[in-house]
C-alpha cells in the first residue's frame, strides 16, 4: 500500500448500533402507511391531508436519473417508514428517555443532560424517526424563539407550520422531496420573531438506528424581519450491510434584512472500503430570501454516505437579498458525491456566492453541479463561483457541471474552476521538508478547504477538520 | 565531523539498476561538486538519499550523522537536517508558500521539543532570513511552485533551505534554468548560509556556478559509479573535455 492509500483508510467511528426496543412499522408504503404515521403524530386533518396529496402525486411521479451517481433500484416496498425508540409516550423529560439512547448522544459527543449539555449551543436530538430531546428551549422561550421538533410543531403552532410548510419546497417539488412529504416522520422547526437575534446556536443531530427503515426529516426555519439565526446540523449512522435511504426536506425563509446561516456536517456511515452499505442521502434543501436584504447562507462538509445527492439553493426574491453556498465534499473508497447549488437571482441588486471544494480518493467519483440563473426582472444581479476539485490519487474522479442562465444584461458574472491532483509526489516533497505523510494530506486538504472550513461556526470547524482527517485517512497514493 | 558516508551503494527502479556502487564521503564544512552526463544517476542518488519510494537500495551502506539512514522515514531524515533542492519541484495547490513553511519548520520543531511557531513568530523568522539573502517575499504568498517560472521554483527552493538550515543539503541543478543574475543571487545566498557544521553537496552541468560556490571536491558520476574525483580544476577540465574520454576509462 502506497502512503497515500494509508493515509485514507481508517474505519467509521460512529458504526456501532443501540440496542433498544423499538417501535417499528412494518415495511411497505401505501396510503394506511401515510395515515398511521400521521396517526402516530397526534397530527391535526390539514397535516394528513397534506401528507395524502404528496403521496397521491408521487405514486405518479418516476425516480429522477440525471445525475452523475450510479446506484441500484431502490425498493421502496422494503423500507420501514417510522421506527421510533419505546416507550412512546410523549417525552416531556429527560428522565422519560431510553438511558440507551442517551447514552448513544453521549458516545456521539452530544450529552443531552442539564450537567453536561453543550453550552451556547441548543440541540435537538433525533433518533430514527423520532426526536428525543431539545434542550434550553426555556431560554430560548425568553426570546420568543420556538425550537422543537417537528411533530411538536406541527400540534402546537399549527398555523406558522400550515403558513410555511411547502412554501419553499412544495410536495410536489420532486421525486424524493414528495416522498418525504407523504412520510416525513420528525426534523426540527424554528421560529425567530422580528428582531430576535438567536442568543444562542441551534442544532440539530440525526441518528439513524434501526435496521431496515429509512429516514425522512423535515426541517423549517423561519426568520422574521431582521432576525438572526445560526442552525447547525450533524448525523451519523450505525455501519450496515444494507442500503439505508435519508431522505430528508430543509425550508428556509427569510423576512426584511433577516438572516440564516444553515451549516451541516454530513457524516452518514459511508459504506466499507469495496462499496458494501452506506446511506444514500437524498436531500431537498431550499431557501427563500423573501424580504428586501436579507441573507441565506449554506454551509455544508458532506464527508459520510455511500451517495450524497443534494443542491442547498437560494431563491433571492427580496430586493438586495444575498445568497451564499460554501461547500466541502469528500468521496472516498467507492463514496459518490452529486452535489451543489441553485441560485435563482429574482429581485434587484441580488448577489450569490458560490465556493466548491470537491476532494475525491480511492475511487470516489465528486461532481459539482450548480445553477445560476438570473431572471429577467434581476436588474444589476452578481454571481461570484469557484469550483475546485482535488484528487488524490489516480483512480478517482471529478466532474463539473456549472450551468449558467443569464436572461438580464446587467448581470455580472464571474467564474472560476481549477482542478489539482495530489499524488506521492507532492506527498514526498512534504516529507522531504519534514512533514509525515499523514501531516502532509491534512496540510494539503486543510488548506484547500480553508474558505469553507472558515465559514463555520468554531466548534463545528475543529470537528469538520478532523473528520476530514478521518475521512481520508489511508488515501495518500 | 563527517556528515554522511556512502559505501558501495546500489539502487534500483523496478528492477533496473540504477546506482552501480557509490562512495561518497562528506565532511562538516565542505562543498561537493557532482557533474557528469544526463541519465548518470545524479538526480536518484539525491532521491534514494532523500527516501523516494520508488527506489530499492539493494547494496551498500549510507551512514548520515552517525546513523544508518536507510532505517529512517524520509521526513525523520529530513528532521535530522538533510535537504534536497529538486531538479523539478512538484506545485502544491491551495497551500501558500508561507504557510507551507511554517508547517515544516514546525515540524522540525516539534521534533526537536520545541515550541511550535504560530504565523506571527513564523514571519519574523522568515524576514530576518530574506534579509540575510536579500530577496524580498514576494513568492511566499503564492501556492507553493504552483504557476511559478522555472527560476522561481529554483530560487523557492534556496529559500526553504535557508529557512531550514540543513546540516547537509544536496541542490540538484538549481543552477539550470536561473539567467545569469539570479544564478549569482542564488549563488550568493548560498554561500551566506554556509557555516563549519553544514555541507553543500552541488549538483550540477556547468562550472559556471562552480565559480561562485567553490567546491573542494568534484565527482564524476557516470552508469552509476563515481569514476573519477578531483579537486576544483576536473570541473574546467571537464568543461573543457567533455565525457567521452572518462566513459571510455570507466568501461
Ligand atoms: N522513477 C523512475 N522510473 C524509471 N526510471 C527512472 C526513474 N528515475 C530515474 N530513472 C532512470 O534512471 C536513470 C538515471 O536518472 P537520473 O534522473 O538519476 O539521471 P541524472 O544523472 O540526474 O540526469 P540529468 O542530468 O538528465 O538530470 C535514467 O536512465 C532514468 O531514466
Ligand atoms: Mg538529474
Amino acid at each position: 500500500m502506497t502512503s497515500l492509500e494509508t493515509q485514507v483508510n481508517e474505519p467509521y467511528k460512529y458504526g456501532w448500533v443501540t440496542d433498544i426496543d423499538t417501535d417499528t412499522l412494518p415495511a411497505g408504503l401505501n396510503e394506511d402507511t401515510v395515515r398511521s404515521i400521521s396517526l402516530k403524530k397526534q397530527e391535526p386533518d390539514f397535516m394528513l391531508q397534506w401528507r395524502l396529496r404528496a403521496y397521491r402525486h408521487w405514486l405518479k411521479m418516476t425516480e429522477p436519473s440525471w445525475s452523475n451517481v450510479r446506484y441500484p433500484p431502490i425498493d421502496y416496498q422494503a423500507i420501514s417508514y417510522y421506527a421510533a425508540p419505546k416507550p412512546k409516550k410523549q417525552l416531556d423529560s429527560l428522565d422519560e428517555v431510553d438511558p440507551e439512547v442517551l447514552k448513544t448522544f453521549e458516545k456521539l459527543g452530544i450529552p443531552l443532560s442539564e450537567q453536561k449539555r453543550l453550552s451556547g449551543v441548543a440541540v435537538d436530538a433525533i433518533f430514527d424517526s423520532v426526536s428525543v430531546a431539545t434542550t434550553f428551549k426555556d431560554t430560548l422561550a425568553e426570546y420568543g424563539v420556538i425550537f422543537c421538533p417537528f411533530s411538536e410543531a406541527v400540534r402546537e403552532h399549527p398555523e406558522l407550520v400550515e403558513k410555511y410548510l411547502g412554501s419553499v419546497v412544495p410536495y410536489n417539488d420532486n421525486f424524493f422531496a414528495a416522498l418525504n412529504s407523504a412520510v416525513f416522520s420528525d426534523g426540527s422547526f424554528c421560529y425567530i420573531p422580528k428582531g430576535v437575534r438567536c442568543p444562542l446556536e441551534l442544532s440539530t443531530y440525526f441518528r439513524m438506528n434501526a435496521e431496515g427503515s429509512g429516514q425522512f426529516e423535515r426541517t423549517l426555519i423561519v426568520a422574521e424581519e431582521s432576525a438572526y439565526v445560526s442552525y447547525l446540523e450533524g448525523c451519523s449512522a450505525p455501519m450496515r450491510d444494507e442500503n439505508q435511504l435519508h431522505a430528508a426536506v430543509v425550508e428556509l425563509i427569510t423576512m426584511d434584512n433577516a438572516q440564516i446561516k444553515y451549516s451541516t456536517v454530513q457524516n452518514w456511515y459511508p459504506g466499507d472500503k469495496d462499496g458494501k452499505g452506506g446511506v444514500f442521502n437524498f436531500v431537498t434543501k431550499r431557501g427563500k430570501c423573501l424580504g428586501v436584504n436579507s441573507k441565506i447562507s449554506w454551509t455544508q462538509v458532506e464527508t459520510g454516505s455511500a451517495i450524497t445527492w443534494k443542491y442547498p439553493s437560494c431563491i433571492l426574491q427580496g430586493d438586495g437579498s444575498v445568497g451564499e453556498f460554501y461547500s466541502v465534499a469528500v468521496t472516498n473508497n467507492h463514496q459518490q458525491a452529486d452535489t451543489g447549488t441553485k441560485m435563482i437571482h429574482i429581485g434587484n441588486n441580488t448577489k450569490s456566492t458560490i465556493v466548491s471544494k470537491g476532494i475525491s480518493a480511492g475511487f470516489g467519483q465528486n461532481t459539482y453541479r450548480g445553477q445560476v440563473k438570473i431572471m429577467k426582472g434581476a436588474k444589476n444581479a452578481r454571481n461570484y463561483s469557484q469550483c475546485d476539485s482535488m484528487l488524490l490519487g489516480d483512480k478517482c474522479g471529478a466532474h463539473t457541471f456549472p450551468y449558467i442562465d443569464v436572461r438580464n444584461s446587467t448581470a455580472v458574472m464571474e467564474h472560476e474552476a481549477t482542478t489539482s491532483k495530489v499524488g506521492e509526489e507532492q506527498i514526498f516533497y512534504c516529507q522531504q521538508r519534514g512533514l509525515s505523510a499523514e501531516e502532509a494530506v491534512s496540510l494539503i486538504v486543510n488548506g484547500f478547504c480553508k474558505e469553507v472550513f472558515r465559514e463555520l461556526p468554531m466548534e463545528f470547524a475543529v470537528e469538520a477538520q478532523k473528520l476530514l482527517g478521518v475521512t481520508l485517512e489511508g488515501s495518500v497514493g | 565531523m563527517t556528515l554522511l558516508e556512502i559505501k558501495n551503494l546500489h539502487a534500483s527502479v523496478d528492477g533496473k539498476e540504477i546506482l552501480r556502487g557509490i562512495d561518497l564521503t562528506v565532511n562538516a564544512g565542505e562543498v561537493h561538486a557532482i557533474m557528469g552526463p544526463n541519465g548518470s544517476g545524479k538526480s536518484t542518488l539525491a532521491q534514494v538519499l532523500a527516501g523516494h519510494p520508488a527506489f530499492e537500495v539493494t547494496e551498500g551502506s549510507v551512514t548520515y550523522l552517525g546513523k544508518n539512514l536507510m532505517d529512517l522515514a524520509p521526513e525523520e531524515r529530513a528532521r535530522d537536517g538533510l535537504f534536497i533542492a529538486f531538479q523539478y519541484p512538484v506545485a502544491i495547490r491551495g497551500i501558500t508558500n508561507a504557510y507551507f513553511l511554517r508547517s515544516a519548520v514546525n515540524a522540525i520543531r516539534k521534533q526537536r521539543g520545541d515550541e511550535e511557531l504560530d504565523m506571527l513568530d513564523f514571519i519574523e523568522i522568515l524576514e530576518e532570513k530574506l534579509k540575510v539573502i536579500g530577496w524580498d517575499d514576494s513568492l511566499m504568498n503564492r501556492p507553493v511552485n504552483d504557476g511559478f517560472s522555472g527560476g522561481e521554483k529554483k530560487r523557492n527552493e534556496i529559500l526553504q533551505m535557508a529557512i531550514l538550515e540543513p546540516k547537509l543539503a544536496i541542490l540538484d541543478e538549481t543552477d539550470s534554468g536561473l539567467d545569469i543574475d539570479a544564478l549569482k543571487i542564488v549563488a550568493d545566498a548560498v554561500n551566506k548560509l554556509r557555516r563549519p557544521d553544514n555541507a553543500t553537496v552541488v549538483v550540477t552541468h556547468y562550472q559556471r556556478i562552480l565559480a561562485y560556490i567553490v567546491p573542494d571536491r568534484v565527482h564524476v558520476l557516470a552508469n552509476g559509479k563515481i569514476v573519477k574525483s578531483g579537486g576544483k580544476d576536473l570541473a574546467l577540465e571537464l568543461e573543457r573535455r567533455g565525457y567521452d574520454w572518462l566513459k571510455a576509462e570507466a568501461a
